[in-house]
């Protein structure tokens, strides 16, 4: 789907934030990018998204650069627009692009029906929990049924049940779907539970530091499996092998 | 039972201090002409309401002409200022040099130039009034969530539909915050334009009322006339934030 070859990002005042990022995401992957705050993960994903330009390097699409709405994007808030309505902010993705039909009504309440809001459409974000609010941010992104989702920390703010919760609600939605996924956390179990693939990353300049892809089998036992817990330690030991280099 | 107390304090302490007052002019048999007690006042009041209350009116009417006009001046400049790097470099001082020029001092240039007297004393007050607007919306349209922003260009959003869509509903809330100190304002540039205007002035104002008052030794309705003022200031800042908290409640909730 994507190819990014020898990305280099380097602000304005000097920092290097992320050098020689070399890798492909490939259509139907979960890819977790984990890394300590700092390693530049969030900017990878801003460059993903175009919303920034690499310094050097390349990101080639398969089938051309993204049209608007391609890209579906969860931030770490919510950030819903607080004067709308649940329903009103899923659809804004599709009013930016003059879609307020029948049609863009029927997939508001789709979307708002896969991340179990259905009865809240007509809520606004100050009468719904943070994790509501989280939910109606993902729905948001999924309505314009977009080819890469992109997630920055979407469950850092969350509490451990709700967390929990959410990622088990979107490992479902995406072995369902088979949607791209790109997902910047700083938890190795969180990277662990969701992923098909996790790119570690070590800090100034980001790198990728390691490239491992998950043999963790789906189910209800998936938090507890022996391999899931192989994998933690596998991850852990990169990650600390990363940050004394 | 607290908040109670705590509602009703405010008035006790006027009637406390109101009687404190009247008791010292009564027991120290002060005059009149120097300070009149608030019975004094409150006759004054009702011996010339008609007058006194059309004063007020004329004041009132020029306070809300003014405050629509900064109203519609300050978000015109803050959507100019958000638009345009240069049009901000350019404007921002010149707006903060006529706001920190005292109105007593460039009224009368006013008063000359403009020569429809209520036109003349409109545009005092809006001088005097313009600014919190223009900085709380300037402040709002500059404070727009980025990641919204982001999520905007990420739908390919046009730059109206990021305007009307995202950023001035994002900066209504300061927007309502600037109006409420305008308001206020609106009124003291009206009464400082009305003394400068003197007898010139559009109708007669509260202030025009208080200089007469003042010139024949009538005390006690230059204090009605002054109580007036202060209802209309009080009245003025109390409906705007009635006004700010019933938008955003009914908006946001």
């Amino acid at each position: 789907m994507m190819n990014l070859s020898r990305v280099s990002k380097k602000f304005l005042n000097g920092t290097v934030a992320l050098e020689d990022i070399t890798t492909t995401i490939g259509g139907g992957e979960f890819v977790a990018l984990l890394g300590p705050s700092g390693c530049g993960k969030s900017t990878l994903l801003r460059l993903m998204a175009g919303l920034e330009a690499p310094s050097s390097g390349e990101i080639a699409w398969a089938d051309g650069p993204p049209k608007p709405g391609e890209i579906g994007f969860v931030f770490q808030d919510a950030t819903l627009m607080p004067w709308a309505s649940a329903e009103k902010n899923v659809l804004l993705p599709l009013k930016l692009r003059g879609y307020t039909g029948a049609a863009a009504k029927a997939q508001v309440a789709a979307a708002l029906l896969q991340v179990g809001l259905q009865d809240f459409a007509g809520a606004k974000p100050s009468a719904l929990s943070g994790g509501m609010r989280m939910r109606v941010s993902i729905a948001r992104a999924l309505v314009s049924e977009p080819k890469l989702l992109l997630m920055d920390e979407p469950f850092a703010a969350l509490d451990e049940f709700t967390r929990h919760k959410l990622q088990e609600d979107l490992r479902a939605l995406q072995l369902r779907d088979g949607k791209t996924v790109v997902f910047v956390t700083h938890s190795i179990y969180e990277a662990a539970f969701l992923a098909s693939r996790i790119l570690v990353m070590s800090p100034r300049p980001g790198r990728i530091a390691a490239n491992i892809a998950s043999t963790v089998a789906d189910g209800p036992d998936r938090r507890t499996a022996p391999d899931y817990t192989a994998l933690v330690k596998e991850i852990t030991g990169v990650l600390r092998a990363a940050m004394a280099a | 039972m607290n908040k109670t107390v705590e509602r009703i304090a405010p008035f006790l302490f006027g009637v406390l201090a109101l009687g404190l007052w009247q008791g010292a002019v009564w027991g120290l048999q002060v005059p009149n002409y120097v300070l009149p007690g608030p019975v004094a006042i409150v006759q004054a009041y009702a011996g010339d309401y008609a007058v006194l209350n059309s004063a007020l009116v004329s004041t009132l009417t020029v306070t809300l002409a003014a405050l629509a006009a900064s109203a519609a001046l300050g978000v015109l400049l803050a959507l100019a200022m958000a638009a345009s790097t240069l049009v901000r470099a350019a404007i921002q001082p010149w707006a903060v040099i006529l706001q920190v020029t005292p109105v007593v001092a460039i009224a009368p240039l006013i008063i000359i130039w403009v020569n429809q007297p209520f036109m003349a004393l409109v545009v005092c007050a809006t001088v005097v009034a313009f600014f919190p607007v223009l900085s709380n919306t300037a402040a709002g349209l500059a404070a727009t969530p980025a990641d919204l922003l982001d999520l905007f260009r990420l739908n390919g959003a046009t730059r109206l539909q990021t305007l009307f869509l995202l950023r001035l509903p994002a900066a209504l809330p300061y927007f309502l915050a600037g109006l409420r100190i305008s308001g206020t304002l609106a009124l003291v540039g009206a009464v400082v334009a009305e003394f400068v205007a003197g007898s010139g002035g559009f109708a007669s104002g509260l202030a025009f009322r208080i200089l007469e008052a003042g010139y024949r030794l009538e005390i006690p309705r230059m204090f009605a006339a002054l109580m007036l003022l202060a209802f209309a200031g009080v009245a003025i800042y109390t409906a705007l934030g009635l006004l700010s908290h019933l938008m955003l409640r009914r908006r946001d909730n």
